[in-house]
């Protein structure tokens, strides 16, 4: 029996996405941006603690549970699945936006579950929905990175459900709630969600999957698997040693590889990874503070992310171009792109007056507070990195640099309009950010501007950008990329294989010749005596009438007796 | 084309001159050292001109690291659709 009184606000996007392809005009429009704005409301709508619940075997799940944790996810999710759709109302695949719905369906629904088995059921339909929003791009390469990154995803899922079931079964709870890794089940479930989380080594599956979909696909998928990942391992392994290993590796390879790369969308796909790390660390550092930072930085990052992907969606859309080498001097004909994609740019970087600076310098608040004096220089030198890699590399190549000759139009009016709308919340935020600390888990007791902050801030990043420009000359552009965890499984695993074929290929085929034809000649050799015709088998008759008069006889015998 | 067409963002004298503007401005912000009251949790982080050293030089490390790093994983952007 199902018990409750709520509605599933995941499940209000998951159904509404069957909507999407059989209306069409202004409905479909009034769909795509009325379902994500109700399901915001059921987030709210949910009463504290649990108010859905099934019976499982003989367990009791927990659908929709709600704390300031959950509704907090719930209610970025939700205003980024708004702001996407109204990028994406130019969108002609109704698979896209009927996938992209249901994937963020499936990421409320891991915000608001109680237990590890509902989190795990919507984990995988987002694995599932993020791929053939991938897929639906309808060109080669989205099909064969679509079926990359699903294979990594499914893995993932795979360990993550052994790691439940494993925990389960020692602890015989499902509750999902914070975990030690100190049992197999609970060290793979932190694996399980990890990889998700774009953590090392498979990094990879981030920035060669993401960029293989289409201008608006590209935009949903930027938010909600990394940041649900967050969010688990916030509600899951706050203040866990390890993060803080894996957070910090996260800033550095984002940045180096994204530093390397010439795909504009590569470089904010990298750089996501970048961010994610930004957030590990503050899961990892674990105080109220550091929790919080994590949680405010998912949030903004959400925005200013879907802000910077959007301008380069808008920029490929409108010249068909993605490669830095390709492109250049668009703020000529693109002026608001420009703009947009700028504010983008310093909000990722924690510019002062941006929604960045109030959410990551909480983080790195917190690491000086605990003293941790490596991760605090790490933090600090990864957000002058930041600027380095995204805030001005992006901008610089894509829309000033060399003039490529081509003077496109801005993207159409709803792009326009979404681009202002989340440029909005990125300055907003920043320069108000109360209604952020307010839902924040827990008590906000926290001055983003003091003087000292600010001045520190602004020196950090504007040397780095002096950095950038004095080696400008090594950051030139080449028509290249940089090999990754992922030439493991898509070069050397298949060429593994194809050695294995070639070389012993012919020993087993030798092998299943011989044996074949040793036991032909055993069946011919048998047949030969006992078949039909063979000397052996003529006595077979007699023997079985003696059988079976035996057996007739001890029937009647036994029968006699009773 | 000539300079009055081009726009005034790429011109060469006002190249020059946002470069004195950037310049002007990274003085004036290493200089705010003298304005705010260090809050250092070790001690460097409190030390004149931090920051602005640091937020540069980190910099210079993190483009040569991958420079080098580039030497041994950069490939032609065909790489994988030639296999």
């Amino acid at each position: 029996m199902m018990s409750g009184s709520s509605v599933p606000p995941g499940l209000i996007l998951m159904l509404g996405a069957l909507l999407v392809p059989v209306c069409r005009g202004y409905l479909r429009s009034a769909v795509i941006l009325g379902l994500p704005l109700i399901a915001m409301w059921a987030v709210w709508a949910v009463p504290d603690g649990v108010s859905l619940t099934l019976p499982f075997l003989s367990y009791e799940l927990q659908v929709v549970k709600a704390d300031a944790l959950s509704r907090l996810f719930g209610t970025i999710f939700t205003l980024m699945v708004f702001g996407g759709g109204l990028f994406a109302l130019g969108q002609k695949s109704d698979l896209e936006l009927a996938a992209a719905f249901g994937y963020s369906g499936g990421a409320v629904g891991v915000a608001m579950a109680g237990d590890l088995v509902t989190v795990f059921v919507f984990w995988e339909i987002m694995a599932v929905a993020s791929t053939l929003v991938i897929w639906s791009n309808r060109t080669a390469e989205s099909y064969k990175a679509s079926l990359r990154y699903l294979q990594v995803h499914l893995a993932g899922g795979v360990i993550l459900m052994v790691g439940v079931i494993a925990h389960v079964t020692e602890t015989g709870s499902i509750a999902f709630q914070a975990m030690q890794t100190d049992s197999l089940g609970t060290w793979m479930i932190l694996i399980g969600f990890l990889i998700n989380a774009g953590a090392p080594p498979l990094s990879a599956w981030l920035p060669d999957a993401y960029p293989e979909a289409s201008f608006s696909g590209t935009v949903f998928l930027s938010a909600f698997t990394t940041k649900t990942a967050v969010y688990v391992l916030l509600r899951g392994f706050p203040g866990n040693e390890v993060l803080l290993f894996v957070g910090v590796y996260m800033i550095f390879y984002g940045i180096i590889y994204a530093l390397l790369e010439n795909d504009m969308r590569r470089i904010l796909a990298y750089s996501i990874v970048n961010q994610v790390g930004f957030m590990i660390t503050g899961i990892g550092i674990g105080t109220e503070l550091a929790l919080n930072g994590a949680a405010a930085h998912a949030f903004a990052h959400i925005i200013y992310k879907a802000l910077l992907l959007m301008s380069a969606g808008s920029v490929m859309m409108m010249t068909g171009k993605r490669k830095c080498t390709d492109l250049g001097g668009l703020f000529q004909s693109m002026p608001l792109t420009t703009i947009c994609g700028t504010i983008g740019a310093l909000a990722i970087s924690a510019f002062p007056l941006t929604s960045g600076f109030i959410s990551k310098s909480m983080i790195n608040s917190a690491a000086g507070h605990e003293h941790l004096a490596i991760v605090w220089f790490c933090l600090t030198a990864g957000s002058a990195g930041v600027f380095l890699h995204a805030g001005i590399k992006f901008p610089w190549f894509v829309f000033f640099q060399k003039d490529s000759g081509m003077r496109p139009p801005e993207p159409p009016m709803n792009m326009r309009l979404a681009m202002i709308l989340f440029s909005a919340i990125c300055i907003g935020l920043g320069v108000y950010p109360e209604p952020l600390y307010a839902i924040l888990p827990f008590p906000v007791d926290y001055a983003p501007y003091t003087a000292s902050h600010v001045v520190n801030m602004l020196q950090l990043l504007l040397f780095a950008g002096l950095a950038f420009f004095v080696l400008l000359p090594m950051m030139k552009r080449t028509l290249t990329i940089s090999l990754d965890f992922d030439w493991f499984y898509r070069v050397a695993l298949p060429a593994v294989v194809r050695f294995l074929l070639r070389t012993f290929g012919p020993i087993d085929q030798a092998v299943r010749g011989m044996t074949i034809r040793g036991v032909r000649g055993v069946i011919v050799w048998i047949f030969r005596h006992h078949g039909p015709e063979g000397a052996l088998a003529a006595t077979l008759p007699a023997g079985s009438m003696v059988l079976w008069v035996i057996a007739v006889l001890g029937a009647f015998l036994v029968l006699y007796f009773l | 084309m000539s300079q009055q067409q081009k726009h005034w963002l790429v011109r060469p004298e006002n190249i020059r001159l946002l470069w004195r503007v950037f310049i002007g401005i990274l003085v004036i912000v290493a200089l705010g050292d003298f304005l705010i009251h260090p809050h250092p949790y070790f001690g460097i982080d409190g030390t004149f001109g931090f920051n602005s050293w640091y937020g540069f030089g980190t910099c210079v490390a993190m483009v040569v690291f991958s420079k080098g790093l580039g030497l041994f994983l950069k490939r032609k952007d065909t790489y994988y659709d030639e296999r």
